[in-house]
């Protein structure tokens, strides 16, 4: 059983989704989702802690040696995106059930839940395949299903939103299919490692750094790297509430991943940063997110999209990590995918609870809120206190490696502008924080605290934000392994 | 002619190109789709282009025939797997078509962005 439990963790998901929509009894459909959102967690916990245990676990699809069949591979950086999907949909999901009930109709609730465990099993798909075109197959999954939970949003604009993220996203996973195919043309195998070492003995061609540019594209435009974030605002604002915590968290830090997979382990650093010297694009482009998107975050009035763009700035910080390609710089990134999603997914979930009480997360709805419902409006404030970086927080202990890692190679003028993003990052934040404790409530205003099962789902993951801030020995510790294995030392 | 061998290649480009191009250029949601066809079609043919060999034929041993070339059959497989996929996204795409038409009673970019305000 143990044994077989790489392929488990995803097969069992993907089986139970046709179900969760066969029953066609929302609460039956909740459970099915609850159960596969559980098994996730825990398989992947399990996972990771036998691969820190052990080392790699290498898995032969219906016992198809690889090269030729499919092979799972968990090391400690997958093992880790896989802790970070199955944990955020375990908290997801229960909170889902009140949320969903009320922002979606109730014929297509069992649909919904069907296509947010397809979603779910997509991006824990990506992380643990070790096979470029499986890679494609999940990511399809994932994204088709992600296009039809955005289109459940309430608002009609949610439909424009998911169609242009149905062309960005299809033209993104369409770049990424011509470079694996670009790949195999050259090398004949589809496998990573197999990839891996064939690829720097082959001779200088063309055909190679061909296939580089179009996976940096392709990958680029699915983690939403300024400029290739469009699809993301709208997609983020109008989709339900449940449905931005779940795919804020999780589906561009699965695409962060994938990168860090082709870039290092694929084509290798001296590849990718030597030859082609990725690091001279991704680096302007992220610091350039970083500064421009939290500027445009403080002019939203919609706080769902102000988090979107915050988004979009923040995901400027792990690629800024990625881009330093030293051990150091790979550990920030790669602690900032775990923390981001831990912050981001806390500030969603409470903006969820204002939707459920409220009816919109406009700003100009939430004057004095925070005495209707202070435990909602705390959790943001926490939440926000750890996209700041506050000491104590999560979001502290990624900016604090990213500053050492600029540092560390004289690069002070990143390091500023990290900070400058953590001040603008106080300004937008405050802008809610002003408007939900220094205003008075409406006076005609009936708001009630959200329903409990909202609010423990939210507030696990902002004790989370100050547990991982507090005692950051664990999270840091996989963080360093998984560069390391990235980078290619250590095992 | 330089290049003539690499005929299937420069189809290729061409319908990448195309469809790459109404993707972007065209305001209509259905368009849109269609050019959105075209370059994944595209990416057809260069797959199964890659596995071809001239004179190749398909890889199923015949007792007794020597010296037979086969095509690789595995670009023609995974590309099955993206027309699948291709199929699926045309799907949901049209039929949230369906549902713009129905939300805003039209199907232009322009006007939607109009009437969204």
């Amino acid at each position: 059983m143990s044994h077989h439990l790489p392929v488990l963790l995803v097969v069992i998901p993907l089986v139970a989704a046709p179900f969760a929509a066969l029953v066609n009894r929302p609460r039956v459909s909740w459970a099915i989702a609850l159960g596969s959102a559980w098994w996730a967690f825990l398989a992947a916990f399990a996972l990771l802690r036998q691969v820190m245990a052990d080392g790699p676990i290498h898995y032969a699809l219906g016992d198809w040696a690889a090269p030729y069949g499919i092979e799972y591979v968990v090391d400690p950086a997958n093992a880790w995106v896989l802790l970070i999907v199955g944990m955020i949909a375990a908290v997801v999901t229960p909170y889902a059930l009140l949320s969903i009930e009320r922002e979606v109709p109730d014929a297509r609730i069992p649909l919904f839940y069907a296509a947010f465990i397809l979603c779910m099993t997509g991006l824990l798909g990506i992380a643990i395949t070790g096979d470029v075109f499986n890679v494609f197959v999940f990511l399809e999954i994932s994204s088709l299903s992600a296009y039809a939970l955005i289109a459940l949003g309430r608002d009609r604009r949610a439909l424009t939103a998911s169609y242009q993220y149905l062309i960005m996203g299809s033209v993104g996973a369409t770049f990424i299919v011509i470079g694996i195919g670009l790949l195999y043309v050259m090398t004949g195998t589809l496998n990573m490692a197999d990839l891996a070492q064939i690829l720097p003995e082959l001779e200088p061609n063309r055909t190679i750094p061909v296939a580089f540019t179009f996976l940096t594209v392709g990958i680029t435009l699915k983690l939403a790297l300024f400029p290739l974030h469009l699809w993301l605002p709208n997609a983020y604002t109008y989709a339900p509430s449940v449905v931005t915590a779940f795919i804020a968290s999780t589906a561009t830090k699965v695409a962060v991943y994938l990168l860090l997979r082709f870039f290092f382990t694929i084509f290798g650093a001296s590849f990718s940063f030597g030859e082609m010297q990725l690091d001279k694009v991704l680096m302007p482009l992220a610091l350039v997110a970083i500064l421009t998107m939290s500027i445009v975050a403080i002019y939203q009035d919609n706080v769902k999209r102000l988090l979107a763009y915050s988004s979009v700035a923040q995901i400027g910080y792990m690629v800024l990590g990625i881009s330093l390609a030293s051990a150091l710089g790979l550990t920030a990134g790669i602690l900032h995918l775990f923390n981001h999603a831990l912050m981001k997914g806390a500030l969603f979930m409470a903006m969820g609870c204002v939707m459920y009480r409220v009816g919109s997360v406009r700003i100009e709805r939430m004057n004095g809120l925070a005495r209707a419902m202070p435990w909602t409006m705390a959790a943001f404030v926490a939440g926000g206190l750890s996209i700041i970086g506050v000491p104590l927080t999560v979001g502290f202990i990624s900016k604090w490696y990213l500053i050492q890692a600029a540092l560390e190679q004289g690069l002070w003028p990143v390091a500023v502008v990290v900070l400058v993003g953590s001040l603008l990052a106080v300004v937008y934040v405050w802008k809610v924080v002003e408007v939900a404790y220094f205003r008075d409530l409406d006076a005609d205003a009936d708001i009630q605290e959200a329903p409990l099962s909202m609010l423990i789902a939210t507030w696990a993951l902002v004790l989370a934000n100050f547990w991982f801030g507090i005692d950051a020995s664990a999270t840091t510790g996989v963080a360093r392994r998984a560069a390391e294995v990235l980078l290619g030392v250590g095992s | 002619m330089i290049g003539l061998g690499l005929f299937n290649y420069w189809v290729v480009i061409f319908l990448m190109m195309v469809g790459f191009y109404t993707l972007i250029a065209r305001g209509n949601l259905v368009k849109k789709i269609i050019g959105l066809n075209i370059f994944q079609t595209s990416v057809f043919i260069l797959y199964i282009t890659m596995g071809k060999i001239a004179g190749g034929t398909a890889p199923i041993f015949v007792q007794g025939e020597q010296e037979v070339v086969y095509s690789n059959p595995i670009p023609h497989v995974l590309i099955l797997t993206a027309i699948v996929v291709g199929v699926a996204t045309s799907a949901l795409g049209l039929s949230l078509v369906v549902r713009i038409n129905e939300a805003f009673g039209t199907i232009e970019e322009d006007e939607i962005e109009d009437t969204a305000l």
